[in-house]
């Protein structure tokens, strides 16, 4: 550190401050404007998330009220727009109560704690840029080539699974310090949920990974910016992967989410407001600012991972990076609009059958999709040699693959069966129908 | 108190549990989750909140379920012994409502006494008036012509669709399809207008009176009733794409809150619970009462008596009741909508004008009311939950001795912990809300 601090003599004092966190960087190649424009970004970023956040918020209120046949909020500013402002307004000068049984520190850190990796997770994506024509997406600031998202980590995605697994510490702490039971319940079921939809999320990944061959979400994007298939089909990892890994990666991101059907962190109905049933006013309004942006993450990094971010045509008459915004939100929209649909439609599911759904389904298909997909993989490069042709040891892998895949859901079925009738058999509930079809017979 | 005496009663005391356990014996049999009752005063667990924590021996916690818990329908509190998210042993807890109608009952004439009524079940009202006033007239031993009956039917059905519509839009929204708590809604609005238009409210209507009806069905009550009969069957369908036929629905109720034909009957349960569990008992059928016997309606059954039978039921009763009414609108006979007998019916307000007498007759009649023989009698029709039972008991004065209603909701209410045994609390939400208990019938 002292060699270093000789250095602010010198005037390179960013470089010295830059150093300190990060010796890499202290090579003399950063200088203000590098520094100017980091700050920049991230100021951009936060802001854009929080507009995105209230559009958020009000899309989903609107659409959901029109689902519902109702009109929704039509007060607050044109089209009731400004609903989630004057909302948070409200919200701000709430007096704000602490249980006299709650753990005061933890009870007033967990908001910050789920909020902030919602934040982070959002600098990973890139939202705009021109990927057509094998181009990489980088803008010109500045004089300086960069891309248009806050940081191009070379570990990206492990980035993002690192902080959906962070954020669920400031849902679990907010249970358990509230010093209430209803609270609790709810934090268990967060803690157990989060690891069981974790693993699958993550096998889901690994064949986009597989794909991409790389973990940075810029060269994720630009994989899938090449030519498509037949000229007009998109090279999508949604297409690439052969779309399990896709439906896989959604429905893991919704329970992930905590968001309908999988909602049970704070299912109304049965935990009464879940973890944040004793917060209110500001921590309250972060809970709630937390849950939307991370809706908003989730389906940005869907639209990464699977339906390629920015990339698209460029038609020109805009600038070329903003067809790539462009692009980027319609493919939004449509997750957006997913997330909203799921919540007016399905009914909510039980705990347990979530994690039937969670151990005994996802997970398993994904790891054996990610198999299969490795499979086809070393037999198109070539690496096994059987028939003399790259595609005959393709079909040859597809073949093997998939008896193995029957001969394990079989087994798995088996399994799954037998440990259930022993269940069924120890509590005495033979007997007992455990399903029942519509069995309705009419008697005049 | 001597040693002596402190034996004698002791003895007592054996004699009688001795005495009670054989007499109660066939019940518990038919009962093999009679433990599943929590027996636990109010001051016991309050206790317990102040008792240190024993590690090993204290698996369980005690919640309270109510009275301002989201889907506990109204006030009603269930004091819950939880083991994890299972639900060990529990206590429905009532009187959070209690207004004291029955005592009320006394202090109001006999015209009066539907005001009172109407207000128990408030999901249900015609029914409580219809049965107040069969009860009386019972009493008093009058006739209602014919097209009062006729109509006091038709009003009654079409209160059945709407308390049912009202459980499916109640029992979405405690399993998290809210949507569907505003399609229930919506169709239960019409026909409240039907109501309105009829009664002049939309509850608690005081239409169904002693000796016949208010007033007359107003002029085009036709086409205000074909055109529910016409809109219902599409919108029950859309239900049935929503509801039935889902898979996360089927898989929330089928099996769950399971009960038996002899649980159910040991606990005097009646309506669609009784109906589930393949009892097909149907007060309109089986102790039929106005002019049930001239339509031809199906008593349906379900063979499983678990909530998916009872949603089922409920769904299909809405049909029936649609039948029901179809055929009313052919056989609606004319004549007059209330008894001519000047005993109880007041005199035409036109009579009041030119007649000294005509106005003491209605003066009399409306403040010290008529007069009712010396007797008693109890009285029950199907309502939408169960056997809704009117006992009156008269000392010949205008005001009745004692008043009392059987109300099916309160009776319903005791099988609920033998269901929520060993259930998930998920589960319970979906128990309660089959149960569909209504807190003003209860309580009264």
């Amino acid at each position: 550190m002292l060699s270093r601090s000789a250095s602010l003599t010198n005037g390179h004092f960013f470089n010295a401050v830059l150093a300190a966190g990060d010796p890499y960087l202290g090579d003399g190649s950063v200088d203000l404007g590098d520094v100017i424009l980091a700050i920049a970004k991230a100021i951009i970023a936060f802001v854009v998330l929080l507009v995105a956040v209230m559009l958020m918020v009000w899309f989903e209120r609107k659409v959901v009220s029109r689902l519902q046949n109702r009109i929704g909020p039509n007060v607050a500013g044109p089209f009731g727009i400004l609903q989630t402002l004057a909302d948070g307004i409200k919200l701000f000068f709430k007096e704000d109560i602490i249980p006299t049984r709650a753990d005061r520190f933890v009870f007033q850190l967990a908001p910050y704690l789920a909020l902030v990796p919602a934040f982070l997770t959002f600098t990973i994506i890139p939202i705009a840029g021109d990927f057509s024509d094998g181009q990489n997406g980088a803008v010109t600031i500045f004089g300086r080539e960069t891309f248009v998202q806050v940081a191009d980590l070379p570990v990206g995605i492990l980035f993002f699974l690192a902080m959906s697994s962070l954020a669920v510490y400031g849902i679990m702490l907010a249970g358990w310090s509230s010093g209430s039971k209803y609270p609790l319940l709810g934090s268990v079921r967060a803690s157990a949920q989060a690891i069981s939809y974790e693993a699958a999320l993550g096998l889901s990944l690994a064949s986009v990974l597989l794909v991409a061959g790389s973990l940075s979400t810029n060269e994720i994007v630009q994989a899938q910016a090449g030519e498509g298939f037949g000229g007009i089909i998109p090279r999508w990892n949604l297409i690439v992967t052969g779309l399990i890994p896709f439906v896989v990666f959604v429905i893991s991101g919704t329970a992930e989410l905590n968001r309908p059907p999988f909602d049970f962190v704070e299912a109304e109905q049965e935990l009464v407001g879940g973890f944040h049933t004793e917060y209110s006013s500001i921590r309250f309004s972060l809970f709630f600012l937390a849950e939307f942006m991370n809706t908003v993450t989730m389906s940005a990094i869907i639209v990464t991972l699977f339906l390629g971010g920015p990339a698209g045509p460029n038609f020109g008459f805009l600038p070329g990076w903003l067809w790539g915004f462009v692009w980027f939100f319609l493919k939004l929209l449509i997750f957006l609009f997913m997330f909203v649909w799921f919540r007016a439609t399905l009914p909510r599911l039980r705990y347990d059958q979530l994690m039937d759904l969670g151990w005994k389904v996802l997970i398993p298909l994904s790891l054996a999709w990610l198999l299969l997909l490795a499979a086809i993989r070393q037999a198109r490069n070539g690496v096994w040699e059987y028939g003399g042709s790259a595609f005959n040891s393709t079909l040859l892998a597809l073949a093997i693959g998939t008896g193995l895949t029957v001969i394990g859901v079989g087994l798995l079925g088996l399994a799954i069966r037998s440990a259930r009738d022993e269940r069924l058999r120890a509590a005495g509930l033979v007997a007992v129908a455990g399903v029942s079809d519509s069995g309705l017979e009419g008697e005049d | 108190m001597t040693v002596t005496e402190e034996n004698v009663a002791e003895e007592n005391v054996t004699e009688q549990s001795v005495a009670q356990e054989a007499a109660y014996t066939d019940q518990l049999h038919a009962l093999p989750r009679a433990k599943a009752v929590l027996r636990m005063s109010e001051v016991k667990a309050a206790e317990m909140i102040d008792q240190p924590l024993d590690g090993e021996n204290d698996q369980t916690m005690l919640i309270n379920m109510g009275p301002a818990h989201p889907s506990t329908h109204g006030v009603l509190r269930l004091m819950l012994e939880m083991d994890g998210e299972t639900i060990r042993r529990s206590k429905p807890i009532v009187g959070y409502l209690h207004t004291g109608m029955e005592k009320q009952g006394e202090e109001l004439t006999y015209l009066q006494g539907c005001t009172n009524t109407t207000r128990m079940d408030y999901a249900a009202p015609l029914f409580n008036e219809l049965v107040f006033s069969m009860a009386t007239e019972e009493l008093i031993g009058i006739e209602v012509p014919e097209r009062a009956t006729w109509i006091r039917m038709l009003m009654c059905e079409m209160n059945r669709i709407s308390s049912h519509l009202l459980f499916m839009a109640t029992n979405g929204m405690d399993l998290g399809a809210v949507s569907m708590m505003i399609y229930g809604w919506r169709e239960r609005e019409q026909v409240l207008r039907f109501f309105q238009k009829v009664t002049g409210l939309r509850m608690n209507h005081n239409y169904i009176r002693p000796g016949g009806v208010a007033a007359d069905l107003p002029d085009g009550w036709r086409d205000d009733v074909r055109f529910l009969l016409d809109m219902l069957p599409h919108r029950l369908d859309e239900y049935d794409i929503l509801m039935t036929g889902q898979p996360i629905w089927r898989d929330r109720l089928q099996g769950v809150g399971v009960i038996s034909q002899a649980e159910a009957i040991a606990l005097s349960v009646t309506g669609p619970i009784l109906r589930s569990t393949g009892v097909a008992w149907d007060l309109r059928r089986d102790m039929p009462y106005l002019a049930y016997d001239d339509v031809d309606f199906d008593v349906v059954v379900g063979s499983y008596g678990d909530a998916f039978d009872r949603y089922a039921i409920r769904l299909a009763e809405i049909r029936e009741s649609m039948r029901i009414v179809g055929q009313i609108l052919d056989k609606m006979p004319e004549g007059d909508y209330r008894v001519q007998d000047a005993k109880v019916t007041p005199p035409p307000r036109a009579r009041i004008d030119e007649s000294m007498e005509a106005l003491i007759h209605h003066f009399k009649i409306f403040t010290e009311g008529f007069k009712v023989p010396e007797g008693e009698v109890y009285v029950s029709v199907e309502s939408p939950r169960g056997e809704l039972g009117c006992y009156i008991v008269s000392d010949g004065g205008p005001k009745p001795y004692r008043m009392h209603i059987r109300g099916p909701s309160f009776v319903n209410l005791q099988s609920m912990p033998h269901m929520l045994a060993d259930a998930f609390l998920a589960d319970g939400v979906a128990i309660i809300s089959s149960v569909d208990p209504i807190l003003g019938e209860v309580d009264r």
